[in-house]
């Protein structure tokens, strides 16, 4: 957008540079200068808390690939040993182990965001593709990562998990054994899990560079969905966003602490503490609270489709889950971005947030009884959100009057207060 | 007021999916955990050294027999947060064990201060045999490997005491249920009732009243006693600095809490002029 930075060099260095790489131009345009519009909610903090946490995740995660070791036979031990004789090694393995549960907590904050103020439509399509392919990144890292210690639960879950490719039929087997590196889970599986859990939080850290480029065409939105007409409704980036974001920051660190250093199992679970063995199948084998709404869509597929027997069909309504979100800018046509000013979507949105908490409850129980038919439920709620909610509100709903501009907006607002303000004074 | 609407509306969702994550023991058949108050619960807990030295004095003298430690070296048993013996028992109680060593005269020597504890079988079939084709498993992460079952809301309620002396709990439970089987409920040959698992166990009853003599005379000799020092004692071994780990938390959270109100002043400032 700034595409006239107020930008002048000011020595001869710092002219000498801008001529041949103009670094410090562009970080003044899009670290300080952009403008960003002045009505942003707390909402709009977690994007940078989730560039923080992936920071967090990959520093104290490059410390932890200095102790550990991936083989079969030493990675659990490995792993107590960084927690009992590396040098605050509790503390930046509870931290990485926490912070993984820290950033999909934020992320699920950014998610249901940018679904509330219709953040994914026109012109920002592009920023929620590459959410979306983050996500996925970003679950394939954690599954992974959850792997390493191999414990009874990263063994039976990589099981569980890649065991799930070969419902592709004719290439199915061939894959499963591509990703494991042999017929089960074992030596092989381990190596290429920790390379590959090592890489993809570096292509993460690169995708989010596109998501951020691509933010910066048209600027953010905001709470009313109107987008930014003058300069009025705006504001430079720095200072008044960085400071808003680092008090966030700082916030979102406090429950961090609280986990990491006085309940750092609290997320985890017991069985993990067992090393692996391929002998032994845990009583109830759960994915981390992260991917529970998702396993459990997975096995709310019981059933035979035609000819799509039950354990592919669960495995395309999984993916199916998070694809659908690729599309979503599609499948929503309404013209109002912001949920604040469509009366009908309101009460289906939150019904599809406690729809979502429910089946992430449900992903935790055992597939019996009414757990299965709950999940059933849920999950034709969560497809028919996008599929039928969502496109047919934007033909019958009749939204409230948006108002010009931002600057309107926020003036209306205040009028509103100093009415209400008012009224209470004369009450008393 | 915004913001504190939006703090609230922040902690609700995280509740919810705090509330939402699984109770995460499995939930076993026999009677419900009776929950103990344990010196190292909550942000300012610590461990009781002495009642460590106890525990570490039952773990030697009965379960020692059949669990080993491997995780457990014998300098820990003297670094601070620990049971803190001093390095001269240590060292002589190190001395009473052999250790295999390829570069040793023999094959053998005595262990030192950086050696582990040694495993009380030479392998897991030798384990096995010994126990009626049970392994007893070893202590050195098993007081983490382990929690109890709590219903609905009371496993909500964890996240916020920082409750995580699950392991802790079910090893007392354990020790202090072995009863006599109720009526119609077989036991297999080789083991015992256990009205906490509410099965059989392959472990014997390792504990009855008298069996470990403490120094202390004030202290009751019994089960109960032995269980729950015992138990303090495994949730040390598995997590060794919870002490020091504990502390640090307590001054981050008072810093990030000042820091917190300090960006937020700051933030305020910098707004003040701005409408929005
Ligand atoms: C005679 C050998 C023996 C002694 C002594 C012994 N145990 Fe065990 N222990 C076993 C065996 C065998 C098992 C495995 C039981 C099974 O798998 O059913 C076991 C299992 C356990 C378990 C795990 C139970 C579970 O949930 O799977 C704990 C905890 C335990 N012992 C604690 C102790 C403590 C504490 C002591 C000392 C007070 C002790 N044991 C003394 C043999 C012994
Ligand atoms: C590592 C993970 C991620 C990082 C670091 C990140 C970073 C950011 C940042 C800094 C912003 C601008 C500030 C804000 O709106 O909060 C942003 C905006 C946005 N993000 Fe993300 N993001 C991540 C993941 C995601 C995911 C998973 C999605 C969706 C599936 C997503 C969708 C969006 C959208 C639609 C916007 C534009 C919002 C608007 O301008 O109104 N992001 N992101």
């Amino acid at each position: 957008m700034a595409s006239k930075s107020s930008y002048n060099p000011k020595n001869k260095v710092e002219k000498w540079l801008d001529e041949r790489l103009p670094l410090i131009r562009f970080s003044k345009e899009h670290l300080m200068d952009f403008p960003s519009p002045k009505n942003l909610n707390y909402w709009w903090t977690f994007g940078a808390v989730l560039a923080v946490m992936l920071m967090v995740q990959i520093i104290t995660g490059i410390i932890l690939a200095m102790h550990y070791v991936p083989n079969i036979e030493m990675a659990f031990d490995s792993v107590e040993h960084i927690r009992r004789n590396v040098n605050y090694g509790r503390i930046i393995q509870g931290t990485h182990a926490v912070g993984a549960s820290m950033f999909f907590f934020a992320v699920y904050v950014h998610i249901f965001r940018g679904l509330y103020y219709g953040s994914y439509k026109s012109p920002r399509e592009v920023i929620w593709i590459l959410g979306v392919i983050i996500f996925l990144l970003m679950m394939a890292t954690a599954f992974m990562g959850y792997v390493l210690p191999w414990g009874q639960m990263s063994f039976w879950g990589a099981t569980v998990i890649t065991n799930l490719f070969s419902a592709i039929p004719l290439v199915g087997t061939p894959i499963l054994e591509f990703l494991r590196g042999g017929f089960a889970v074992d030596n092989p599986t381990l190596n290429r899990f920790f390379s590959l859990h090592y890489l993809l939080p570096f292509i993460i850290a690169a995708v989010v560079g596109l998501h951020i480029w691509a933010l910066h065409v048209p600027g953010n939105g905001n709470p009313t969905g109107v987008e930014v007409k003058s300069k009025a409704d705006t504001l430079p980036f720095h200072p008044y966003f960085t400071m808003k974001d680092l008090f966030v920051v700082v916030v979102f660190f406090i429950p961090f602490a609280w986990f990491v250093f006085f309940a750092p199992d609290i997320l985890g679970h017991p069985d993990n503490y067992i090393e692996a063995n391929p002998f032994i199948t845990p009583p109830k084998i759960v994915p981390e609270w992260y991917l529970l709404p998702f396993y459990a869509m997975l096995r709310a597929i019981d059933f035979n489709i035609l000819f799509i027997n039950a354990k592919l069909g669960g495995v395309i309504v999984m993916f199916g889950s998070i694809l659908i979100l690729m599309v979503l800018p599609w499948l929503d046509r309404s013209k109002v971005r912001s949920g604040s000013f469509r009366p009908m979507f309101k009460p289906f949105y939150w019904l599809f947030v406690l729809n979502f908490l429910m089946l992430m409850y449900l992903g935790a129980q055992s597939a019996e009884g009414i757990y299965v038919i709950l999940s059933k439920v849920g999950t034709a709620y969560y497809f028919g959100y996008f599929l039928i909610i969502l496109p047919l509100l934007a033909r019958i709903e009749t939204p409230k009057p948006l108002p010009n501009s931002i600057s309107e907006a926020i003036l209306a607002k205040e009028e509103n207060t100093i009415a209400i303000n008012a009224e209470q004074g004369e009450n008393k | 007021m915004i913001i504190v609407r939006k703090i609230i509306a922040l902690a609700a969702l995280f509740f919810a999916l705090a509330v939402s994550a699984p109770s995460l023991a499995a939930k076993v058949g026999g009677k419900p955990a009776e929950l103990q108050k344990w010196s190292f619960a909550g942000i300012f807990g610590t461990y009781d050294t002495n009642q460590l030295q106890r525990g570490f004095q039952v773990f030697k003298e009965v379960c020692a027999t059949c669990h080993g430690a491997r995780l457990l070296a014998f300098r820990n048993l003297v670094e601070p947060g620990g049971p803190e013996f001093s390095e001269e028992q240590i060292k002589l109680l190190a001395s009473e064990f052999m250790i295999e060593d390829i570069e040793a005269e023999g094959g053998e020597r005595p262990a030192t201060l950086a050696d582990n504890w040694p495993s009380p079988f030479a392998s897991e079939i030798e384990a096995r045999e010994a126990n009626n084709g049970a392994l007893p498993p070893d202590f050195s992460v098993l007081a983490k490997a382990r929690g109890i079952y709590q219903p609905f809301p009371d496993w909500a309620f964890n996240y916020f005491t920082a409750y995580q002396e699950g392991g802790a709990d079910y090893i007392y439970n354990l020790l202090t249920s072995y009863e006599d089987p109720p009526h119609g409920v077989e036991v297999s040959d080789g083991q015992e009732y256990n009205a906490f698992l509410g099965t059989g166990i392959a472990m014997m009853n390792p504990l009855m009243d008298d069996l470990v003599e403490y120094d202390d005379e004030r202290l009751p000799r019994t089960v109960e006693q032995y269980a729950k020092d015992v138990a303090a004692f495994m949730y040390w071994l598995a997590d060794p600095h919870l002490v020091s780990r504990k502390t640090i938390g307590l001054n981050v959270l008072i810093f990030l809490s000042i820091l917190a109100i300090l960006m937020y002043l700051v933030k305020r400032k910098i707004w003040a002029n701005v409408k929005h």
